[in-house]
C-alpha cells in the first residue's frame, strides 16, 4: 500500500486542483476527476476543501462522490483490471472468464490483491462488443480474451 | 510518392493488437530503409478483419489487408504490400469487400477512411459543406431542413430531432446549450465511440450547426469514462477546430459564435438518460429529473438545451449538405435515413453496418453477421442494449424500423444487436437485466430502485423451482409496475428483456432439476 499523504498536504494539493478548474461551468466532476488522478482515490480530507471552495455542503459533495462508480474511497492496486460483464461479453463466455481470472488472481470483484498488485473490477461495457469478451488493463483495451491472454494479463500484473 | 499506410487507432482495433502491428510495421520500414507515412485512421467497422491495414497505391487505390498479426508483417513486405501485392491477408479494395459494399454510408462515410485529426482530409471527403450551408441560412430554415429529413433521435428514444431543435429555437433565453450525449453505455453499441475516434469533426460540425440553428453558443460532449481514447481524440479535434475557426466567436467567419467542451462521465450507466446527464454535467448526483419541464425549455443550468445523441448530431452535416429529401429517401415508414447497426456478441462477422432502415433482423443476423462465432445455432438476439427485448428466431422477419420493433414489444434503441447461441440460459439473462437495473438505478423512483431487487429475488425463486408459475405471474405484475411507474427508461424498459425472455423462451423458466447444467 502506498503511504497516505497528511491531511494538510491533501488540502493544499486539492486546493491547487480546484483553483485550476473552478472557472468551468459545473466544475465538480472535473475537480473530482482531477483529485482522483492526483491521489489515486478521492480522500475524505479533500471533501471539506471542495465544499468550501464551491460553496456547497460537505454532504452534497459526499453525495456526488458516492453516486459515481468511478470515484474510489481507497487507493487501488498498482494495476487496475476491468473485466466487461455486459451482455455482448456474456454471449461469449465472460462469466467463465471472470471465474477463471478470480481464481488466478485469488481475488473477487471490487477487491485488491493482498500484495497490492491488482484491483479487479467488473465494467458494464467497454464498447468492444464485436470483439468480446473484453477487458481494460490500466487503460489499455484487450479484446477476444482467451486462456492465453488471461495468462499474459496475470503475468503482467504480477511482474 | 511516399507510400501511405493506414493502421487503425480505433479502440476496437487496438484491442485486437493494432498497436503491435503498427510497431512491427515501423520497425520493418526502418530495417528495410523504406520511407513511408503511417496514418492512424479510425476503423471502418469490420471487427472480424481488424487490425485491417490499408495501403494507398498509385494504380490500385487503397488496398486492404487483414486481420494482420505482427507475425505477418515481414511477409507482407516480402509480398510487396506497399504496392498492393498479393498475400494471404490480402482483401483488395475496401469498398469491394462485401461487408462494406452492402452498406449505405452517410453518417460513417469518412470513418476509417481519413486521418481523424486532419481537417484537410475531412474537407477533401466532403466535410464542412453542411456547416458552410448552415451559416448562410436562417436558423428557422436549418431547423426546417432537419425536421423534413425525418431524422429521429438515434440514442434510442427516436424523437424527431427537428422538433426538439424548434422548441429550443422558439424559447427565448440569455443562454442556450447544445449537449451531446456520448454516454454510450448500452452493451452491443459502439457507434458513438467509433465516430468520435474515427471522424470527430463530423460531430463538431453537427454540434456547430445545432448551435447556429437554435441560437445556442456553448456545447458540451459528455463522454463516458470507459472511452478514454474517444475522450483524447475529441479533445484534440476540438483544439484543431478552434484553431481553424470552425469553433469560436465567428464560426467559419460568420457572425455566429459557438464553442464546446469535452466532459468525462464517472461510470454511471443512468447518466445516459438525458436529464440525469444534465444533472451530472451540473456537478450533481446523476439522478433523473421529472419531465416536464422539458430540457428543450429548462435544461442545463435551467437554460433551453438541445440534448442529442452523437449519431443524431453526426447525421446532421450530411443532411445540411445534400438536403432533406436526399436523406429522407432512405428508410421505410416513419424511420427515415440510415442507421448504424452494431452487430455484436456471439457473431461471426461482427461490426458496424450502416444501412437504410428496413432490413429484417434475420438478414442482419444471418446474412450480414454470418450467424454465431461458435458455429452453434442462434438462440436469441437482444436488440437495443440491456433495456432491449430478446428476439427469438421466429421474429427474425421483423424489419429494422422503430414502429415495427415496438409492435413486437421490442425496441431498436441505439441499434446494437447481441447474438446468443443455443447455450444461452434466458432465465439467467432475465435475472441479469434486473440485477443490472438494481446496480445502476439512480434511486429516485421506487419501481426501479426496489422493483429491480425484488425482481432478482423472484427470478431466483423460479430458478430454485419454488412455485414457478406463481413467481412468473409476480414478475409479470412487477414488470408492469416498473414499465408504467418508473421515471425513466432504466426502470421503465428493464421489463423488455425480462418479459421477452419469459414470453419467448418459457422453456428456460421451467423448474430445473436439482443439479445445475454444466456449461
Amino acid at each position: 500500500m502506498t503511504m497516505q499523504p497528511a491531511s494538510t498536504e491533501i488540502a493544499s494539493r486539492t486546493a491547487a486542483i480546484i483553483q485550476e478548474l473552478k472557472g468551468l461551468e459545473g466544475p465538480l466532476l472535473p475537480i473530482l476527476h482531477g483529485i482522483q488522478e492526483e491521489f489515486g482515490h478521492v480522500p475524505q480530507d479533500a471533501l471539506p476543501v471542495i465544499a468550501e471552495a464551491l460553496n456547497i455542503s460537505k454532504a452534497e459533495v459526499h453525495g456526488v462522490v458516492t453516486f459515481y462508480h468511478d470515484y474510489r474511497s481507497h487507493p487501488a492496486g498498482r494495476h487496475v483490471l476491468k473485466l466487461c460483464q455486459a451482455e455482448a461479453c456474456q454471449s461469449m463466455g465472460s462469466d467463465a472468464i471472470a471465474a477463471k481470472l478470480k481464481q488466478l488472481l485469488g481475488i473477487g470483484f471490487h477487491e485488491t490483491a493482498r500484495d497490492g498488485s491488482v484491483t479487479l473490477e467488473p465494467v458494464y461495457c467497454l464498447g468492444l462488443c464485436a470483439c468480446a469478451p473484453s477487458a481494460m488493463l490500466d487503460g489499455e483495451v484487450i479484446g477476444r480474451l482467451d486462456d492465453e491472454k488471461l495468462d499474459e494479463i496475470v503475468a503482467e500484473v504480477r511482474s | 510518392m511516399i507510400p501511405r499506410i493506414y493502421i487503425p487507432g480505433d479502440s476496437g482495433a487496438l484491442a485486437l493488437g493494432a498497436e503491435k502491428v503498427a510497431k512491427a510495421i515501423e520497425k520493418e520500414l526502418a530495417d528495410r530503409g523504406i520511407e513511408a507515412k503511417i496514418v492512424r485512421n479510425g476503423s471502418r467497422g469490420a471487427y472480424f478483419l481488424e487490425p485491417m491495414v490499408e495501403v494507398a497505391t498509385t494504380d490500385k487505390g487503397r488496398v486492404a489487408y487483414g486481420p494482420v498479426k505482427p507475425s505477418d508483417v515481414k511477409s507482407l513486405f516480402d509480398s510487396g504490400f506497399l504496392t498492393g501485392g498479393h498475400h494471404k491477408r490480402w482483401l483488395g479494395a475496401p469498398d469491394k469487400i462485401p461487408f462494406f459494399a452492402r452498406q449505405t454510408r452517410l453518417t460513417f462515410a469518412r470513418c476509417g477512411v481519413i486521418n481523424p485529426l486532419s481537417l484537410d482530409h475531412y474537407k477533401a471527403h466532403g466535410g464542412l459543406k453542411g456547416l458552410q450551408n448552415a451559416v448562410a441560412m436562417a436558423p428557422a430554415d436549418i431547423v426546417k431542413r432537419v425536421t423534413e429529413s425525418g431524422l429521429r433521435g438515434r440514442g434510442g428514444a427516436g424523437f424527431p430531432t427537428g422538433i426538439k431543435w424548434k422548441t429550443v429555437l422558439d424559447t427565448t433565453a440569455d443562454k442556450k446549450y447544445i449537449v451531446c450525449n456520448a454516454d454510450e453505455g448500452d452493451s452491443a453499441t459502439f457507434a458513438d465511440r467509433m465516430i468520435m475516434e474515427g471522424d470527430p469533426f463530423v460531430l463538431i460540425e453537427g454540434m456547430a450547426i445545432a448551435g447556429i440553428a437554435t441560437g445556442a453558443t456553448k456545447g458540451f460532449v459528455y463522454i463516458r469514462s470507459e472511452y478514454p481514447h474517444a475522450v483524447v481524440m475529441m479533445q484534440k479535434a476540438v483544439e484543431v477546430a478552434r484553431k481553424a475557426g470552425l469553433l469560436g466567436v465567428n464560426v467559419l467567419g460568420s457572425p455566429n459564435a459557438f464553442d464546446m467542451e469535452i466532459r468525462v462521465g464517472a461510470g454511471a450507466y443512468v447518466c445516459g438518460e438525458e436529464t440525469s446527464l444534465l444533472n451530472s454535467l451540473e456537478g450533481k448526483r446523476g439522478v433523473v429529473r421529472a419531465k416536464p419541464p422539458l430540457p428543450a425549455i429548462q435544461g442545463l443550468f435551467g437554460k433551453p438545451t438541445v440534448i442529442n445523441n452523437v449519431i443524431s448530431l453526426a447525421s446532421v452535416p450530411v443532411i445540411m449538405d445534400k438536403g432533406a429529401a436526399f436523406y429522407k429517401d432512405f428508410g421505410m415508414g416513419r424511420s427515415r435515413g440510415t442507421i448504424p447497426i452494431q452487430i455484436a456478441g456471439n457473431v461471426r462477422y461482427g461490426g458496424l453496418f450502416e444501412a437504410a432502415f428496413g432490413m429484417t433482423l434475420g438478414e442482419i443476423v444471418d446474412d450480414i453477421g454470418g450467424g454465431t462465432a461458435t458455429g452453434r445455432p442462434v438462440k436469441a438476439v437482444q436488440v437495443g442494449g440491456p433495456l432491449g427485448a430478446y428476439f427469438p428466431r421466429s421474429l427474425f422477419d421483423t424489419p429494422f424500423d422503430y414502429e415495427a420493433f415496438a409492435a413486437k414489444d421490442g425496441l431498436i434503441g441505439h441499434a446494437g444487436i447481441t447474438v446468443f447461441d443455443d447455450t444461452a440460459d434466458m432465465l439467467k439473462q432475465a435475472r441479469f437485466a434486473m440485477e443490472f437495473c438494481a446496480i445502476e438505478s439512480c434511486g429516485k423512483c421506487t419501481p426501479c430502485r426496489i422493483g429491480s431487487t425484488r425482481g432478482v429475488e423472484t427470478i431466483d425463486k423460479i430458478a430454485r423451482g419454488i412455485e414457478p408459475e406463481k413467481q412468473i405471474e409476480l414478475v409479470s405484475d412487477l414488470c408492469n409496475t416498473m414499465k408504467y411507474g418508473s421515471l425513466c427508461a432504466l426502470g421503465g424498459f428493464t421489463p423488455y428483456p425480462v418479459m421477452s425472455a419469459i414470453n419467448h423462451f418459457r422453456e428456460d423458466f421451467k423448474p430445473a432439476p436439482v443439479a445445475e447444467a454444466a456449461e
